[in-house]
């Protein structure tokens, strides 16, 4: 049994990660190294207004006093960021005014990554910004979508066309000053998704970015920024995947999501970033800062991630619950295979009264990884009437692999409710034999028991995503029995 | 169909099994009985292919093929079921995903198409007012939170849906009410074709007042001991084990 569970747990990780080519197309790249005059030089590639490049540099300074954070469960190796190129984009042929007009290599790429770029070959109501490296290649379904005066564009489109909006809420829910990476990614920050939706409209598809690494050498930060006005409501999928490379890529991004009263907005992330080899080679440090502002009263932000890729995952996904009667909700799947390490979890911070959050966490460690979920649920003087339930779930397979909860509870008003719940559990043998029995195999049946343990979480997902994501989990754990 | 030649087998390093030999032929019913600690369910783990146990000498041949090459999934597709003594609880998986899956499998390994969601249901349906099991079971996640005898149903629910050639029943009336005792033995009983078999494991004759057998067997210390017909089990219940055991120490 012994032998046969290492054989199998070998013969999977060998598996190929199905998203590790490289695309080959000519690349506009500044020179490696981070100072001022890379900052100036990625800005004025943007054409920003003054005020952006201001930000960043103020940004930088900041960087350069602060020390990368030391307190997550990870053994993150020394990062030279004078070794990381900070900006790099596919060469187009100049003037894109319409899709078929997007170079055939990317579209190739995309076309392969399952995002086709052309509208009418989506069949179900999807609108997709594409990213590749620094700059986004196509936004869909834009024109569809400003019928309804729903803005949704690359965040550099959005500077140029919107800089007031911009300028209004950047940096407002994830300050420049949050963390280490916040601030990296506010000095260097490359492309990303931008999008708002207007008062009373209900975003009739759901909208997604897709980001892809492709150069070498290369950092990937963007930005996204999404704006839900009174009573509107959006649902938001963001995908990610890179190449195979021996070497670690950074990915450090920032979300900032801002609901007024009554809005709503889902945000879904299926992550995929390459994790490395099966001997922990490689792979993407993927060190991300994403936070709602349930500004208005009943509003409502839910995030749902099911991460299964990078070498190492450092994000904790959160609300600022200021509204009044407003909801907070995370639910997610994280899974560790081989030698990858994830640090994840989510915030809560309740401010207003009555303000409810959820958190679902469900870990699932395989072969020598480290799966840690470490979350904050934090109850303001003022936060009359707030609830929380927060639930952690850890399954572990094999036994050289770890799984660890870290749950910080602050809470300074006496109204509240609090409650936590975790377990920890293994896929018994009895249950994969119990499925061989009735004829499914080991692998179909890992897959099952696992499916049925992130169900909470994977019925979050909107439809198109949910099959996806089962699919994922099952590719990233065949074989590790357990 | 079954043939069973001198079968020994251990479980960790001790000899549980010490050279069993059985034959079941096409449409017969077999009850193993026995004392606690006899083998009938390690007889029941070498069947249907659990690893635990290894066997360390004789044969066992299924329509002529030697069982114990094939995996636990390759034998169910061959047609062994086997209704556990303690049925997993599978959080999270429904009964409807699970049987699809199991069905479909099946159905692969006999190059067959899978049935479509509608013919799947429909089979689902009939099945169930077969062995008349509550339709909310089978909404439910695999055993999840089921009672002991919610769970036997289950069991018996699962054989129907699978036809299987040969049901090897472990104390499934074990922990049964006596209603639920009826609903179990009444679908094994529905379920009987003239082609295919059971064995059905069992402590108590209880149960085989509902599944009348054709033969009954007692295992004592890893051996059959004694074979007969179907009155074998009342003496055995009016007598109880010690008999035998006397008879052997005797013998």
């Amino acid at each position: 049994m012994e032998k046969d569970q290492d054989k199998i747990l070998n013969d999977v990780t060998q598996s190929d990660y199905k998203y590790g080519f490289i695309t080959d197309v000519e690349t506009d790249y500044i020179a490696k190294g981070l100072n001022e005059d890379v900052i100036r030089l990625i800005s004025s590639k943007k054409n920003e207004p003054e005020f952006l490049l201001e930000y960043r540099l103020k940004a930088y300074r900041h960087w350069k006093k602060m020390k990368m954070p030391k307190w997550a469960h990870l053994k993150i190796p020394e990062i030279d960021y004078q070794e990381i190129i900070y900006y790099a984009a596919p060469k187009q042929r100049p003037v894109l005014n319409s899709l078929d007009e997007v170079d055939p290599e990317l579209k190739k790429t995309f076309d392969k990554l399952g995002i086709p770029l052309e509208e009418q070959k989506r069949l179900t109501g999807v609108a997709v910004d594409a990213v590749m490296d620094s700059v986004s290649v196509k936004t869909t379904f834009r024109e569809t979508l400003a019928e309804l005066g729903i803005i949704f564009c690359s965040f550099g489109e959005a500077v140029q066309e919107y800089p007031d909006l911009i300028k209004q809420y950047m940096g407002k829910v994830v300050p420049y000053t949050d963390n280490y990476f916040a601030a990296l990614n506010s000095a260097v920050f490359s492309d990303g998704s931008f999008c708002y939706i207007p008062k009373g409209v209900r975003c009739p598809m759901e909208l997604s970015t897709y980001f892809r690494i492709n150069a070498a050498n290369t950092g990937q930060f963007e930005r996204t920024l999404l704006i839900a006005d009174e009573g509107a409501y959006v649902s938001y999928l963001e995908g990610c995947t890179a190449p195979q490379r021996d070497e670690n890529q950074l990915h450090a991004a920032i979300v900032e999501i801002i609901a007024m009263d009554d809005a709503e907005v889902k945000y879904s992330t299926v992550q995929n970033w390459y994790p490395g080899d099966k001997d922990g080679k490689g792979g993407i440090f993927n060190f991300v800062t994403k936070r709602g502002l349930c500004k208005g009263d009943h509003s409502k932000i839910s995030w749902t991630q099911v991460e299964t890729g990078s070498a190492i995952t450092w994000k904790y996904p959160g609300c600022i619950l200021k509204g009044d009667n407003s909801v907070g909700e995370f639910y997610s799947v994280a899974v560790t295979n081989n030698h990858q390490q994830a640090d994840t979890g989510s915030k809560m911070i309740h401010i207003g009264k009555n303000t409810k959050s959820t958190i679902v966490s469900k870990g699932i460690s395989a072969g020598k990884s480290q799966n840690s979920y470490r979350g904050l649920v934090k109850v303001l003087k003022n936060a009359e009437g707030a609830r929380n339930f927060s639930q952690c779930d850890s399954l572990l397979m094999g036994d050289q692999c770890g799984a660890h909860t870290f749950p910080y509870m602050e809470v300074d008003n006496n109204s509240a409710i609090v409650e936590h719940e975790a377990t920890t559990s293994k896929i018994g043998e009895d249950q994969i034999f119990y499925c061989n029995q009735r004829g499914i195999s080991t692998e179909d049946a890992i897959g099952l028991i696992v499916n049925g343990y992130a169900k909470e979480v994977l019925n979050q997902l909107p439809m198109e995503f949910a099959v996806e994501a089962q699919k994922l989990l099952e590719i990233s754990l065949e074989g590790s029995v357990g | 169909m079954l043939v069973i030649n001198n079968l020994h087998a251990e479980i960790n390093g001790k000899e549980i099994l010490k050279g069993i030999s059985l034959k079941v032929n096409p449409g017969e019913v077999h009850a193993i009985m026995g004392p606690n600690g006899s083998g009938k369910s390690t007889l029941a783990s070498v069947l249907a292919g659990r690893e635990l146990v290894m066997v360390t000498a004789g044969e066992v041949l299924w329509e002529g093929k030697n069982l114990l090459d094939l995996s636990p999934e390759e034998r169910s597709h061959e047609g062994i079921f086997l209704g556990f003594q303690y049925p997993v609880e599978i959080p999270g998986v429904s009964m409807v995903n699970f049987m699809k899956t199991a069905i479909n499998e099946s159905r692969k390994a006999k190059g067959m198409e899978p049935l479509s969601p509608s013919d799947f249901l429909k089979l689902m349906r009939e099945k169930k007012n077969l062995v008349e099991i509550e339709s909310g079971l089978t909404s439910r996640s695999v055993n999840e939170g089921f009672s002991g005898g919610e769970k036997k149903k289950n069991e018996i629910f699962q054989m129907a849906m699978l036809e299987p050639k040969l049901a090897v029943l472990d104390e499934t009336d074990s922990g049964l009410d006596i209603d639920a005792l009826r609903v179990v033995a009444n679908g094994v009983n529905k379920l009987k074709t003239p082609q295919n078999s059971s064995i059905v494991i069992t402590h108590y004759q209880r149960l085989l007042d509902f599944i009348i057998p054709d033969f009954v067997h007692v295992l004592y210390k890893g051996k059959i001991v004694k074979s007969s017909g179907k009155e074998l089990a009342l003496e055995l219940e009016e007598k109880g084990y010690d008999w035998i055991k006397k008879e052997l120490e005797q013998a």
